[in-house]
């Protein structure tokens, strides 16, 4: 089995190699900054036209995610769209796609920094949603028993850094799951901040691989 | 004959000049639609150039613009600013010459736009901007006469490619347009002088007095030199002997790197402290202009540089041009020793410092080709698209164009005459649409077509960007370092390098020993720190594969019964190797295996050059990981690649199959790193990648993502777009070089001679303490991974957090 199995305040997780998080207590999967219709916001804003793959690549992802996991409840973290014209301007196939994703789970869209709106898409938006103990949003806060996104963290042990999961026994952060993202390390200071002394980086990637941070 | 005008002949004689042959044909025939001259440095072959404009301007008044001049350098555009002043000065010529580079101010930029000054000295990128103009019309209308100096240099990149496309629309735009090139010795003066005339016009070739043969020897030390490395420290104090014997010595080197190590120890060792600088591209512009400076007024006795310095700028009194390491080509050998001894008749003085033992017979043959005159170089290909692509969107900035006369236009060019409809269709439709099978850009295409089929933006304000990223120098993603506190620039190191230091490493930078202390807002920050030798000693440099003609006369030199002309330690050296196992052939590929050190070693001599040579071991690897060899890792050098695994290989023959190896080509290629790279060269040529942004980033939150990623998503969903056969093309030119490859397999035709033995060979030695070994990746990695993180989990007791 590739994902990795964890507590985080007294709830099972498990952190998928892919970059998302399954919590089969309450039957939820959640996936954070997605990102959707990026190619589509950079080609409007700059003209210059990335491969327009990204939507494909990241549903295509989250299908199998989906199937794996079987959940009742999928949260999308925040930044599911790059802007809320990208998710007006959703191709038709891709929005059939989405609703077929939909069908029979409840679907929570969280606002984001980059989203901040209700979208046409199904399912129902939210600014934060909690969960047994656990409270879901897009941007870290003071609170505890926490789960957000926003960072993109990622995380280098040899080779090349990867997205990765942050989480100490107050919060966890998760990696972007949309294709088209970037990432902040782990160590810079605006994200090593939010965590404690002992914090744990998950890395994505072929396999879900634990490590602590420095 | 033109005879010179008598102001002019007045100028000559006061100065106790002659006209040289070569300057009085350059004005002969001044009238050809394309000229070109080759001259040694130092032959009067500005002014061979210049003349013709500069009489032109004397006789008659000319509105605007009529000389432009383009070089390689922004600083050979200021020096020869400076030397041009002399004879219009003291001719008192109505002439009025400015520059433009990256360097001049905005308010220069623009008045220059509205009054073009008579002779207008540039740079291929600065020109190219100026070409995306609304007012290009205006600017070059009336323009006479362009001089391209250093073509040879500009001609062997990218940057030559988009010269000459600027160039064609120069021509449309002023159709009286004459072209000059000026170049130094090269192998193949007829396909320069192809590249430089509007295609099919012809181009005379003016051909200087080369002068008389370089003095070239190898520098004979007391210690020999070592087994492997490229540092030469051993030649340090015989370097500082010859240093002392001249006035002014120019010390080569083959990277950065290199140059940085050499000129460090150079200094420890330098204890008379006679004045010596460093020179290369990675240091900050103050800083290179303060040697520049200090070398024009003759204060360096020594400069330790690297190709930067490799281009015409008169630095006055050079009189020994030391290369430290094998030349790896003849050709820029040749015009490197040219720095030596501008004085016309003088012979240029030059020493070879082989790094290591191998590099002797580099340099002892490197020798004879220069005392036979057998330059080497690669034919080129044609014309590469993604510059094209760049093209295109320059035109739409300079406003709306027509599809069939751009491309008629573009069919002048030499490089693109065999440009085909359907391939320039292709480049348009991607600039245009972005050239996806999934059009998804109808609404926010970057080029329209209008009513009367002209084509243009669709959005003007993309042309700031657009202009923000004309160019194709690339560079590596750098970090620029500095002190701490300080906010001065040292230079820069690749990004990289950057990524593997950790707080408190030491490295090397302008000579000088720096301790890493953290990474702010995208700069390195150090501090100063006295030791004598840094932890990690180099950053990553380019390496240059040995050319082909080179590889071949060692190849030649390896047949011979003796060796004569090897000193003794090199020549003993070759005689163990011929009797404990064989000395490679032309025609056959040697490999030997042997145990070392509870490893199982197979060393291939393939004489293909360090890039092939690496491809080479990438599919070795590759085929001995699908047959359960366990490979661990390899490494390659110019001539051979050793590789080391856990189990023996009996038979190693149908490793080196022709057929396999074409096979496992195909495979490899797609997830290959230096695929990435190239691929995100020819994207950010094309202006699918920006480099510069409108506000460049600030925070250290990173909004960019990995030009990876758009690789492994074209590989997957649209695998046959432009930007992927482009990078497919140039990396089997470049850096995969299967070329190469493809070249020593039809030399040797399948024929492999395999020799067991039970040790190391004299020639497989140096492999062993060669730098950068690759590890082989895949499963290997992960578990390596895998394993490091569950020793710090279980150091840090927290696997139950």
């Amino acid at each position: 089995m590739n994902a990795y199995h964890f507590n985080f305040c007294n709830t099972a997780c498990v952190a998928l190699p892919t970059g998302a998080l399954h919590l089969p207590a309450h039957d939820v999967l959640c996936v954070s900054d997605l990102h959707l219709g990026k190619s589509e916001r950079i080609a409007r804003r700059s003209g210059v036209m990335l491969p327009p793959y990204e939507v494909v690549e990241t549903l295509q992802k989250l299908e199998t995610d989906i199937a794996a996991t079987n959940p009742a409840q999928v949260i999308c973290l925040g930044d599911s769209f790059d802007d809320l014209d990208a998710a007006g301007s959703l191709d038709e196939d891709m929005r059939l796609w989405l609703a077929r994703l939909q069908a029979g789970k409840t679907w929570v869209w969280i606002e984001g920094n980059h989203d901040p709106g209700p979208i046409d898409l199904g399912g129902t938006h939210r600014s934060e949603i909690t969960i047994g103990t656990l409270t879901f949003r897009h941007i870290a806060t003071p609170e505890v028993a926490e789960i957000s996104g926003h960072y993109h963290p990622k995380h280098r042990v040899t080779g090349r850094s990867r997205p990765a999961f942050l989480y100490d026994d107050q919060r966890l952060i998760m990696p972007a799951y949309g294709a088209y993202t970037g990432g902040l390390a782990s160590h810079a200071p605006d994200l090593r901040k939010l965590f404690g002394a002992r914090t744990i980086a998950i890395m994505t990637g072929q396999k879900a691989i634990p490590v602590p941070l420095p | 004959m033109t005879p010179l005008p008598p102001l002019f002949q007045d100028w000559f004689a006061s100065r106790g000049w002659a006209i040289h042959p070569h300057q009085q044909q350059m004005l002969d025939q001044a009238a050809a639609p394309a000229l070109m001259l080759i001259a040694p440095t130092g032959g009067g072959k500005t002014l061979a150039g210049f003349l013709p404009s500069l009489i032109e301007l004397a006789n008659r008044q000319h509105d605007g613009l009529h000389t432009l001049y383009v070089s390689p350098l922004k600083a050979l555009a200021a020096d020869i600013k400076r030397n041009l002043r002399t004879p219009v000065a003291e001719m008192d010529l109505p002439i009025r010459i400015e520059d433009r580079t990256g360097d001049t101010s905005y308010t220069q930029k623009r008045r220059q736009r509205a009054d073009p000054p008579h002779i207008l000295l540039t740079t291929p990128e600065s020109l190219a901007l100026l070409t995306s103009y609304e007012d290009a019309p205006h600017i070059f209308k009336g323009l006479q006469r362009i001089i391209v100096d250093e073509i040879h240099a500009l001609a062997e990149s990218k940057r030559g490619d988009q010269l000459m496309l600027a160039l064609s629309r120069l021509q449309t735009l002023a159709p009286d347009l004459r072209r000059v090139g000026l170049s130094a010795t090269v192998e193949d003066p007829d396909a320069i002088a192809s590249e430089l005339a509007r295609h099919p016009d012809p181009c005379a070739i003016i051909h200087a007095d080369p002068g008389p043969d370089p003095d070239i020897q190898m520098l004979i030390t007391q210690e020999k030199p070592p087994w492997a490395g490229g540092g030469a420290k051993y030649a340090i104090p015989a370097v500082l002997d010859e240093v002392k014997k001249h006035k002014t010595t120019l010390i080569f080197h083959n990277t950065r790197a290199q140059a940085e190590i050499f000129f460090h120890n150079l200094w420890l060792a330098n204890t008379d402290d006679l004045p010596i600088g460093i020179h290369h591209g990675s240091l900050s512009r103050e800083q290179r202009e303060r040697v520049e400076a200090a070398m024009v007024t003759g204060d360096l006795r020594a400069i330790v540089c690297t190709g930067s310095l490799d281009l015409g700028i008169d630095w006055g009194d050079v009189d020994l041009v030391i290369q430290v390491g094998a030349p790896k080509n003849v050709k820029r050998l040749v015009q490197r020793i040219g720095r030596a001894n501008h004085r016309y008749n003088a012979p240029s003085k030059a020493l070879l410092v082989p790094a290591n033992r191998f590099e002797v017979v580099e340099c002892v043959a490197a020798l004879e080709a220069v005392k036979e005159h057998d330059l080497d170089g690669d034919p080129k290909g044609p014309g590469p698209r993604d510059v094209l692509c760049q093209h295109i969107l320059i035109t739409a900035c300079a406003g709306p164009f027509d599809a069939n006369q751009l491309y008629q236009e573009i069919k002048t060019v030499g490089a693109y005459r065999t440009l085909s409809r359907a391939a320039f269709d292709d480049c348009l439709d991607f600039c245009a649409t972005g050239g996806y099978a999934l059009r998804a850009y109808d609404k926010w295409k970057r080029l329209l077509q209008t009513a009367d089929e002209q084509w243009q933006l669709r959005d003007p304000r993309a042309a700031q960007r657009i202009r923000m990223n004309i160019g194709t120098i690339q560079d590596t993603d750098t970090l620029k370092v500095r002190m701490k506190g300080n906010f001065k620039p040292l230079g820069e190191v690749e990004e990289a390098f950057a990524a593997t230091l950790t707080p408190g490493d030491t490295f090397l930078i302008g000579g000088q020993v720096v301790r890493y202390e953290n990474l702010k807002e995208m700069t390195v920050e150090v501090s100063r720190r006295g030791d004598k030798t840094p932890k990690i000693a180099t950053f990553m440099g380019t390496k240059f594969a040995n050319s082909t003609q080179l590889s071949q006369r060692i190849l030649r030199m390896f047949d011979q019964p003796e060796w004569p002309e090897l000193p003794a330690h090199t020549a003993e050296w070759l005689g163990l190797q011929r009797q404990h196992s064989k000395l490679p052939e032309a025609d056959r590929i040697l490999v030997e295996t042997f145990p070392h050190e509870s490893r199982h070693h197979i060393c291939a001599y393939g004489f293909a050059g360090r890039n092939a040579m690496q491809t080479l071991g990438m599919l070795v690897t590759q085929r001995m990981e699908e047959l359960n060899l366990h490979p661990m890792g390899f490494v390659a050098t110019d001539y051979a690649t050793l590789v080391w695994g856990l189990d023996p290989v009996d038979d190693p023959a149908p490793l080196f199959q022709p057929d396999n190896m074409r096979a496992d080509f195909e495979t490899w290629l797609s997830g290959n790193a230096v695929m990435k790279k190239t691929f995100r060269g020819a994207a950010t040529i094309a202006g699918l990648i920006e480099r510069n942004l409108p506000q460049a980033r600030k925070s250290g939150r990173q909004a960019t993502f990995s030009s990876d990623i758009l690789y492994d998503t074209l590989s997957k969903y649209d695998p046959d777009h432009l930007m992927m056969r482009i990078t497919r093309e140039e990396a089997m030119r470049g850096l995969v070089d299967f070329g190469r490859i493809e070249e020593m397999l039809s030399r040797t035709a399948g024929q492999i001679d395999h020799v067991k033995l039970d040790r190391v060979t004299p020639l497989s030695l140096p492999m062993f303490l060669e730098q950068g070994r690759i590890a082989v990746a895949g499963a290997g990695q992960d578990r390596l991974l895998e394993e490091q993180a569950a020793r710090l989990m279980e150091e840090a007791r927290v696997a139950s957090l």
